[in-house]
């Protein structure tokens, strides 16, 4: 791993990070319901985000798993809580 | 570490897709944060759902590539799930959206077919 290649990934993580804090504050401030499920769904893309990176990172496999869990999870759970809020239930 | 053939460029060009990556991710919160109406909010969320995910695996592609010596493309997957994924979850939230706009009596669109929502 060259001095490069670990630059830019702390300068990409430091960049997530901030991403996340900014999704964060629209999840607490969204004046709607529909707000905080997007902030949610945001914070799950660039969680995943934040995977992949670490995976190059460590040159480690088992990080790509992970981030496929994390990507179906976000999906399920964001598709239930749009779900409930246009219908009142989620499973009908 | 480094195999042999993980040459300078291959490097650089993984630094400047994960850079892109973590700025167009940044571009992306920072709209979803500043930008006023929940419509407007949808398409900057779109942009780390997209450009961002597509670089990082370009980065990963090419840096496990060059570190196994191989064509390592597994982490394609994830670029195609999310693809299918983020539409569904996209439509569903702007229908909620002008559902809950209707119920409140907002300035949202009214249905196709009626004037009024019931």
């Amino acid at each position: 791993m060259s001095v490069l290649l670990s630059g830019a990934i702390l300068a990409t993580l430091s960049c997530y990070a901030l991403a996340m804090a900014l999704t964060a504050m629209r999840l607490f401030r969204g004046p709607s319901a529909q707000d905080r499920v997007l902030a949610l769904d945001s914070l799950y893309i660039i969680g995943l985000l934040i995977i992949l990176t670490l995976g190059i990172r460590y040159a480690s496999r088992m990080y790509f798993e992970v981030a496929l869990l994390i990507a179906l999870f976000g999906f399920v759970s964001s598709a239930a809580l749009a779900k409930f809020l246009l219908r009142g239930e989620v499973i009908e | 570490m480094s195999a042999p053939m993980h040459a300078v460029w291959i490097e650089a060009l993984t630094a400047v897709l994960l850079i892109a990556s973590g700025l167009f991710a940044l571009a992306g919160a920072l709209g979803l944060l500043s930008l006023k109406n929940f419509f407007l909010r949808m398409h900057a969320s779109a942009l780390p759902n997209t450009v961002g995910a597509w670089c990082v695996t370009l980065a990963s592609i090419v840096h496990f590539s060059a570190l196994e010596e191989r064509f390592a493309i597994h982490t394609w997957v994830i670029v195609i799930l999310l693809s299918m994924t983020v539409p569904v979850t996209t439509l569903l939230l702007a229908r909620t959206a002008l559902f809950r706009g209707r119920q409140a009596r907002a300035d949202v669109p009214p249905p196709l077919g009626k004037r009024r929502v019931e």
